[in-house]
């Protein structure tokens, strides 16, 4: 009976073809702004889209994650360990964290910002050491962008979300114009040139690259 | 039109096109933005209550005026307003009463997770379940059909996966509703035993009606999928993982009204399948109810009651299929949420510390507090609960009276804490009060109370200082002392001095949330490395802007708030900037 579902299940393209990413970083750091950009530009291109977020203690500088998936029909909001097509870590630690929701063969993109939670502020605990190298050590495609220099050079530090928005884009399967329509749309008038500077560079900085 | 829309801000949506005039509600995630949302319709009158049992009170006054209304909160709030949920549910109502309950499961945000589907059993209310933003608009204005064709309140449940994921809507306009007219009914509104007796009838006849009506119900999904030999029975968030794990290969009964379930729905649907799983977070409800009806159900024995549900979840319980992954091989330090940087609360905690005082602790941010370094806190229970367990406490050990404080926020000794200090003063009690007030409503993410100044909508109003409630009950003058809590020196002899008496007494520390927009960021302090002898005094406070680099104090200059507290705290003068220089 059990294997019976087992062999059906593999055989279901419709949520093969749903698109799992998850932002994780620290409360604080705009996630949540960062999540909400990309829902309304994967609805404004076609998808039927699902953004998963918590408030509450996860705010506080606590670790913070929010799930945004999309495709032809999306049921469950949440996205768990090895489903991930890309995970967007706006810190170091916590793509370390999340790493095992990536998904085989999935794309991880971080921030090379390093932010001591509590237990390395009192020494109760390390901060790993160079965690990028370890990661693509595992064969894992990674890309690290430092996001805040990149930020700090379009204006504002504040925009590191965005930068790191621009970074993904080229992996989404949503074209430029409408990320751009959904930046404009969500981001206050009087901020806006530094945003969009913002998202420029971060897709520098995937150009480049080869996947 | 076609948005994207969080659960919450779906429900609002709701709300406003279903014609709801009033909204009453206290915080609590994750039901806070409904009411958020809602008060940004000028044709809803919005308000924060004091606590759920008043928020639900000023609803079911609205439905008795006859106006839509509704009233939401979260899991544990609901256990406040239990005693007008119960009562609403005899005299029934006037205008639509819906009621917003957001259970928890996991505890994201909540100290248990209780399964709020028993309440509509007991005060036999009944109850729906939407699993989707889409959901939410719907069931929130069918909610109102139903409570009108009943005259019953209707409970909506909510769930965190619900109410904070955002998912496709369709909105419309709002179409008005007219004005109930209110006629005097004794035999309904006055609840006395001799009206409540035929009243209790009217609830037993009610339920069982409603118990038909849900048969043939638009809550209600049966998805039938060619040949399928499973069948699930399942709702709200747990339909979405079922949904993802097995696809067509299943069949499904979306259960979308929780109580009364639909008994003939249910047997009908079972008999068509080899193998009937139910799958239901929290507790075993709807499990339950279809072995009493003996039905051959699996459920429990494969899933858990605790926690919160997932597709990983429910593919490793039911199919046996583990997840395939790589993770990263070192230890991955926590990252506990912490008190912000400029934290009023702070400097009070780590007078408690230094005093090692036993505290009775409440809900809200300051229940950081209880993490290391700062770890002051003995208890946690619930809102109010800081200041009437002391006075129990302090009963039972009277030597520790000196020794003890209770702690609470300004929302929260507004909620219920009020009672409890009567209590103390009433009953001789000899406890120390500590109030925290940062004149919001800090943890639910800055809502007004009665100490802001502000309502719901931004408009100003009287502002209730928790001094002049301490007077009201009884609480002496100079037992009653108002301190600053980023100045330690005055926060530790207020309470020194207090501990010492006889008597009651209430120390408010005052000053503003650190995150509120009008209070002005004062600028960072830094370290002398030259003077600084690590010897980490300035570490006790659990400021995460500090930290030990190269053997030495460092200050994160973007983060630190200047509230100067570590600077206090340094016997080598090391520390400087600020707004000293």
């Amino acid at each position: 009976m059990t294997g019976n579902i087992i062999q059906k299940q593999t055989k279901n393209i419709k949520n093969k073809n749903i698109k799992n990413i998850m932002i994780v970083g620290v409360g604080g750091q705009g996630t949540l702004l960062a999540s909400r950009i990309l829902g309304n530009a994967l609805l404004a291109y076609g998808y039927d889209v699902r953004v998963s977020e918590v408030h509450g203690m996860s705010q506080r500088g606590g670790s913070v994650v929010t799930y945004v998936k999309y495709g032809e029909k999306v049921y469950s909001p949440v996205i768990c360990r090895g489903e991930a097509d890309i995970i967007l870590a706006f810190e170091q630690l916590e793509a370390a964290r999340w790493l095992s929701h990536l998904k085989k063969g999935g794309i991880l993109i971080t921030n090379t910002q390093r932010i001591n939670p509590m237990p390395v502020v009192t020494g109760a605990a390390e901060y790993p050491g160079d965690i990028t190298d370890k990661i693509k050590a595992k064969g894992i495609s990674l890309i690290a962008a430092d996001a805040q220099s990149l930020a700090l050079s379009a204006g504002s530090e504040k925009t590191a979300n965005v930068v790191l928005i621009g970074v993904m884009t080229k992996y989404l399967g949503v074209d430029d114009i409408t990320v751009e329509k959904t930046i404009r749309e969500l981001v206050p008038a009087r901020f806006l040139d530094v945003n969009m500077k913002a998202y420029e560079l971060g897709r520098n900085i995937s150009a480049g690259s080869v996947k | 039109m076609k948005k994207i829309m969080l659960g919450n801000e779906a429900v609002a949506r709701g709300l406003y096109e279903a014609g709801c005039r009033l909204v009453s509600s206290y915080p609590g995630t994750p039901s806070t933005e409904i009411t958020e949302y809602a008060a940004l319709y000028p044709e809803i009158y919005a308000e924060w209550a004091v606590n759920e049992k008043v928020a639900l009170e000023v609803a079911l006054g609205a439905s008795v005026a006859g106006g839509r209304a509704f009233s939401c909160m979260k899991h544990v709030g609901l256990n406040v307003a239990a005693d007008p949920l119960f009562i609403s549910s005899y005299t029934g109502i006037n205008g639509g009463l819906v009621i917003g309950v957001a259970d928890d499961p996991g505890m994201h945000s909540s100290q248990n997770e209780q399964d709020s589907r028993h309440y509509a059993e007991a005060a036999k209310l009944p109850m729906i379940e939407p699993s989707d933003s889409a959901e939410c608009l719907e069931f929130t204005k069918e909610a109102f059909e139903l409570s009108e064709l009943f005259n019953t309140p209707v409970i909506l449940r909510l769930n965190t996966r619900v109410s904070h994921s955002q998912s496709v809507v369709e909105t419309a306009e709002r179409k008005e509703t007219e004005l109930k007219k209110y006629i005097k009914d004794p035999s309904k509104w006055v609840m006395i035993p001799a009206n409540a007796r035929p009243r209790h009838q009217v609830v037993e006849k009610r339920i069982c009606d409603i118990s038909d009506y849900a048969e043939n119900c638009v809550f209600n999904k049966t998805e039938i999928h060619e040949c399928t030999s499973i069948g699930i029975i399942t709702a709200g968030p747990s339909y979405n993982y079922a949904r993802e794990v097995f696809g067509d290969t299943v069949s499904y009964l979306k259960i979308g009204m929780v109580y009364p379930l639909p008994i003939n729905t249910i047997r009908e649907f079972a008999s068509r399948f080899e193998r009937v799983i139910v799958i239901e977070e929290l507790d075993d409800i709807i499990e339950s109810f279809c072995r009493q009806a003996g039905l051959t159900v699996e459920g429990k024995n494969l899933l858990p009651i605790t926690g919160e549900f997932s597709q990983e979840l429910l593919a490793e319980k039911i199919l046996g299929k583990a997840a395939d992954y790589d993770s990263f091989e070192e230890p991955v330090p926590p990252r506990p949420p912490v008190l912000c940087p400029g934290c009023p609360h702070r400097g009070v905690f780590y007078v408690f510390k230094k005093l090692k005082l036993y505290v009775s602790g409440d809900i809200g941010c300051y229940t950081l507090g209880a993490a290391p370094p700062l770890a002051a806190i003995d208890t946690t229970f619930c809102m109010g609960a800081s200041v009437s367990a002391l006075h129990g406490y302090n009963k039972i050990l009277p030597e520790n009276t000196k020794k003890s404080v209770a702690v609470i926020g300004d929302s929260t000794f507004m909620h219920s804490g009020i009672t409890g200090l009567a209590n103390i003063v009433y009953n001789k009690g000899i406890s120390t009060v500590v109030v925290l007030d940062n004149r919001i409503t800090g943890m639910t993410g800055h809502q007004e109370n009665p100490c802001s100044g502000h309502t719901l909508k931004g408009e100003s109003t009287a502002e209730i200082m928790p001094e002049n409630i301490a007077y009201a009950l009884g609480v002496k003058k100079e037992r009653v002392v108002t301190v600053d809590p980023a100045d330690l020196a005055e926060v530790e002899a207020a309470l020194r001095r207090e501990l010492e008496q006889d008597e009651p007494s209430v120390i408010v520390a005052r000053r503003p949330c650190a995150l509120l927009k009008y209070v002005k960021r004062e600028a960072p302090y830094a370290v002398d490395r030259e003077k600084c002898r690590s010897c980490r005094a300035c570490m006790s406070i659990g400021c995460p802007c500090i930290s030990i680099t190269n053997g030495k104090a460092e200050i994160n200059q973007s983060s630190c708030a200047g509230c100067a507290l570590c600077m206090q705290l340094c016997r080598f003068d090391a520390i400087i900037g600020g707004n000293t220089q």
